[in-house]
């Protein structure tokens, strides 16, 4: 059992919308989701009266709300059954036998994926990753992780569902994994913290005092994209607008990252004093937690953490006996969309929109959530900023490289004998993290996720650091290490990359939409072997174009990892082509052509 | 008087309001950066079809979401920026189904314009061919999904007067289309509707008895470019040497109507030279069945929908040095691949079984080995095989076929008057 499932179950953990409205000034569609997320659970479904109900209690027209509905996966029109069942096929997870568990789901429960048995007990669905890929082949079940799957472990689950047994009684409390830390107890993230030590620190350093530390230790978003957070505090911090807010990006979505939720799970004190006084220093006095659907089972801890904190003075009025300074914090649960990660689209889902990624007409910064100067940071950012201000940026310099100071989480997952969290000193090689983990004849790493970059194993020699800005040198990672040996096909990897990259892109701007969608079929292409030269040509260059042109961070970095991997794997893609191309004929699979029709044949 | 700064575009000094919308600037500079989505009065701007994507101190972004500031230095005519503009036209033609010899917005629609501008003759992406839906619900309007680019446009700007939505977004990425509210819908003034229909760029949002159609010549975007230079610009160099004798040439339709041959012999009196200067080998013109000798160039109508397409097309590749696409079906499918998004056996059994006209209780549907089998679509021939040249148009423009073949013939340069390069 992990957490109190009471909370969770009841859905008293919500802040109640009236309160919101009156304290914090949020407009009431910033409500949405949580009445979005009350229906689905109470009625495994929204249905039309629903939608019009909601439209006039939004004042929106039916239409907007089906939007927002059909944006999210979670989310569904028709019932998903009375258990709704959400298996991980991320590659990772295929990696770990995702087709076996698959077909045992669909015998034991009779229903397919994508639908529900007829009976209305169990709906089956795909989902990517859930951030559990240190335990694949994993699922959840009415959002109750179950994890480590096997044929027979599936079958004893629906048997015992089917029985009466609840899903909180049978789920799994998902181990930390916790593999590695600095040895000598020098772990900066997962050390004893003591309730509110960073923000008493944080009152004697004064405001800008607390960005001369963090400038002084070069702390960077940890989301990947690693933005100086110093400067991003400052320019929230100079904004004379108000009131001002701060957002904890807890939508940890790409692919074979799950640190954050280690984070969550084991540090939610380190990371609610590090929104605090990222609220102090720019002068906010709300938090919010975007915290992803998949991790609905994390949000009871976070829940009693902030009620703790509540209870003892450290949140509320005059926090932490500052005077003047008034903080809360409250957690919004997403509902299943990888874009949310985008800051700017995590914006317009927290106001209880689409999570459409704006544009950069303005930074959040100046106009954020609610048009209002908002900084939104990664988990892993605001616990070192806690942790940095706790110990002092001397002390937190002590580890690390020069240029590149304290450590990374990375979280490590594929073909290795010891998945899980690594807490590494930047300037750690790839060679050292593999042993470390004690990979099993690695061959290529997916480093970051599906929107990262693909490293071949002659590069193991490579760092681990944030002081290369072009990551061609070191390597920059923001958060994740997939392993894959020799065996694998990096053609279905990369297949199974642009599956996720063509569901979750937002569909607002042409080059994401349409290029993942194009990749995607001349990807299928090479796999038939019917691609040439040209194509892999063609491959690159429209890769390119996506990268240069795309509205936001997905579909600029979504063929980052093939365009990677054309370069590094050479040998491999030409050995995929069609030998016999004479410039002039292209490859054409007339059987496949006509098998529809031959089966007219009399 | 507002700040004034000092920015460049390609390599020109203006000097602009601060703070004003880039794209704004370069119209009023006379210098012309494709877009789709961008509408004046819609602010913030858009940002979502990227075809103004530009470099802006050596940075790519869109001009549309560029605030002009000091120092401002713009690129927007590279090579490399040409291009990818001209792709990402390109990318919605391939995404959405497009077929503009039957669309009511032929002649007025912005994505066409731009293919115009930009001399988007072929995609080099391949057509997705997505089924979607034709939305006839509405009361006053028809919903074209298959048009539709997500610009954004109706979203933002369609109100109801108590300030609702008509439309928004529906699910995610590359099944997002735009939905329509049909509360909402018929609580609009016609004037509004109408409106709707202008604002969209493309012909996505109709409205029943409002879209009249006009004579070619007489709609938005036939006649002028507004590029000045577009002639220049659109003019091909002697790309080979020219071929000496008396020259060969094929022709064929496959899945064509042979309007592309009918519109060749609307080269009028140029018709003497050719006869005078070329002759004619394997061609519905001679009636040649087989290849004779080796042709200079094969012209290509139609697009290729079966297998016996699929043996043709590969022996005028054989036979020839040269190969023309010739019209919008043998460039990327055209009209006949209207049935690409519907399975081969619906479309087998509304023709030979269910329609209107088949006889009560026909059972059977074609089947014999002397008959060609019918491929899963129709594709288009540079799928099957190396296509060299692509004229469109439903037909192209008699002037402009021969222009193309006596370019490649005889090196001749020339270039296609804006007037002449059309989809339909």
């Amino acid at each position: 059992m992990v957490g109190n499932w009471d909370v969770f179950t009841n859905n008293k953990s919500v802040t109640m919308p009236d309160d919101r409205e009156k304290t914090l000034n949020e407009p009431i569609q910033t409500q949405m989701l949580d009445q979005l997320w009350e229906l689905q659970r109470n009625n495994g479904c929204i249905n039309d009266d629903d939608i019009k109900q909601l439209a006039h209690r939004f004042n929106l027209s039916d239409i907007e709300v089906e939007g927002v509905v059909s944006f999210y996966h979670f989310f569904h029109r028709k019932p998903t059954g009375k258990y709704t069942i959400y298996l991980n096929n991320s590659i990772v997870a295929d990696l770990k036998g995702f087709n076996r568990i698959k077909e045992t789901f669909e015998r034991e429960t009779g229903a397919t994926f994508g639908s529900v048995d007829r009976t209305g007990t169990f709906g089956l669905f795909l989902t990517p990753c859930i951030g559990l890929s240190d335990q694949e082949p994993s699922a959840l079940i009415n959002f109750y992780p179950f994890t480590n799957l096997n044929a027979i472990k599936v079958k004893d689950i629906i048997h015992s569902l089917r029985n009466g047994a609840t899903p909180a009684s049978l789920c799994d409390a998902p181990a930390d994994n916790i593999r590695y830390t600095p040895p000598g107890d020098k772990s900066i993230f997962f050390k004893k913290f003591t309730d509110g030590a960073a923000i008493a620190n944080a009152a004697k350093l004064g405001r800008d005092g607390i960005i001369e530390e963090l400038k002084k230790t070069e702390l960077a978003g940890r989301g990947g994209a690693y933005f100086p957070t110093w400067k991003k505090w400052k320019a929230a911090k100079d904004q004379p607008a108000v009131p001002k807010y701060v957002v904890c990006n807890a939508d940890e979505g790409e692919p074979g990252t799950f640190k954050d939720r280690v984070l969550l799970n084991t540090q939610a004190k380190s990371l609610i004093e590090g929104i605090m006084v990222c609220g102090y220093t720019i002068g906010a006095e709300y938090g919010i937690i975007y915290l992803r659907g998949e991790y609905h089972w994390l949000q009871p801890k976070l829940e009693e953490a902030i009620n703790e904190y509540r209870k003892s003075g450290l949140l509320g009025t005059d926090c932490g006996n500052i005077k003047g300074f008034n903080f809360d914090i409250r957690i919004q649960m997403g509902a299943g969309s990888y874009v949310c990660g985008e800051e700017t689209a995590l914006l317009e889902s927290l106001e209880g929109k689409r999570g459409e990624p704006r544009t950069k007409w303005f930074f959040p910064v100046e106009k954020g959530y609610l048009q209002k100067p908002t900084v939104i940071n990664n988990v892993e950012t605001f616990c070192a900023a806690a942790r940095i201000i706790e110990m002092g940026a001397d002390a937190y310099m002590q580890m690390g490289i020069p240029g590149s100071p304290g450590t990374k989480l990375i979280s490590v997952s594929g073909d290795c004998k010891l998945p899980g969290i690594y807490e590494i000193e930047w300037g750690m090689t790839v060679a050292e993290l593999l042993e470390l983990c004690e990979a099993d004849d690695p061959y290529y790493i997916q480093v970051s996720g599906p929107s990262g970059e693909c490293i071949s194993i002659k590069e193991k020699y490579r760092r681990i650091s944030m002081l290369d800005l072009l990551a061609r040198k070191d390597i920059r990672c923001g958060g994740s290490f997939m392993i894959f040996n020799k065996q694998r096909d990096l053609v279905k990897v990369l297949l199974n990359f642009s599956e996720f990259f063509k569901s979750e892109s937002c569909g607002i701007c042409t080059p994401c939409r349409a290029g993942n969608f194009i990749i995607q079929r001349k990807l299928e292409r090479l796999d038939n072997g019917l691609a040439n030269e040209k194509d892999l040509e063609e491959l690159k260059s429209w890769g390119t174009i996506m990268k240069n042109t795309s509205r936001c961070g997905l579909g600029k970095t979504a063929t980052t990892s093939l365009i990677f991997s054309m370069e590094k794997f050479h040998d491999y893609f030409h050995s995929k082509l069609d030998k016999d191309f004479n410039g002039l004929n292209l490859k054409f699979d007339m059987e496949n052509a006509t098998e529809e029709y031959e089966k007219y044949k009399i | 008087m507002a700040d004034m700064v000092n920015i460049t575009i390609d390599g020109k000094s203006i000097q602009a309001e601060k703070g004003k919308n880039l794209m704004q600037v370069a119209k009023e500079n006379g210098i012309f950066i494709p877009s789709l989505c961008y509408y004046e009065h819609i602010e913030p701007p858009l940002g979502t079809c990227r075809v103004c994507t530009c470099k802006m101190n050596g940075k790519y972004n869109p001009a549309c979401t560029e605030k002009v500031s000091e120092g401002l230095v713009v690129e927007v005519n590279t090579p490399e920026l040409v291009d990818t503009r001209k792709a990402l036209v390109e990318m919605m033609f391939a995404e959405g189904n497009h077929i503009c010899p039957a669309c009511e917005k032929s002649g007025n629609c912005d994505l066409q314009h731009m293919g115009y501008e930009l001399g988007v003759s072929s995609t080099r992406f391949p057509h997705l061919f997505k089924d979607r839906i034709v939305d006839f619900e509405p009361s006053r309007m028809v919903m074209e999904h298959n048009r539709c680019i997500k610009c954004l446009r109706c979203v933002v700007d369609v109100k109801t007067d108590d300030g609702k939505k008509v439309f928004t977004y529906q699910n995610r990425g590359n099944e997002t289309y735009v939905g329509i509210d049909y509360d909402q819908e018929a609580k609009l003034t016609e004037e509004q509707a109408i409106n709707a229909m202008k604002i969209c760029p493309t012909g996505a949002i109709i409205v029943r008895g409002a879209s009249l159609a006009a004579p070619f010549g007489d709609r938005k975007f036939d006649m002028e470019s507004v590029q000045k230079d577009y002639n220049k610009k659109k003019q091909t160099h002697r790309n080979r040497p020219p071929v000496m004798g008396k020259k060969i040439v094929a022709t064929v339709s496959l899945a064509g109507c042979f309007g592309c041959h009918m519109s060749l012999l609307d080269i009028d009196t140029d018709l003497l030279d050719v006869l005078e200067l070329v002759s004619f080998d394997k061609s519905p013109l001679t009636d040649f069945k087989e290849f004779t000798s080796r042709c200079h160039i094969g012209i290509i109508e139609g697009g290729v929908c079966n297998s016996e397409n699929v043996e043709t097309l590969r022996k005028f590749r054989e036979h020839c040095d040269v190969l023309v696409a010739l019209g919008e079906c043998s460039v990327w499918g055209g009209l006949p691949s209207m049935r690409n998004s519907i399975p081969l056996s619906e479309c087998l059994e509304e023709a030979y079984l269910n329609s209107a006209t088949s006889e009560q209780g026909a059972s059977i549907i074609p089947y014999h080995e002397d008959l060609p089998k019918i491929l899963d679509r129709v594709y288009a021939c540079n799928e099957i095989v190396k296509i060299d040249y692509y004229i469109p148009g439903c037909p192209p423009d008699a002037n402009h076929i021969w222009k193309a073949v006596k370019n490649i013939l005889w090196g001749e340069e020339y270039s296609i008057l804006y007037s002449e390069f059309k989809y339909d």
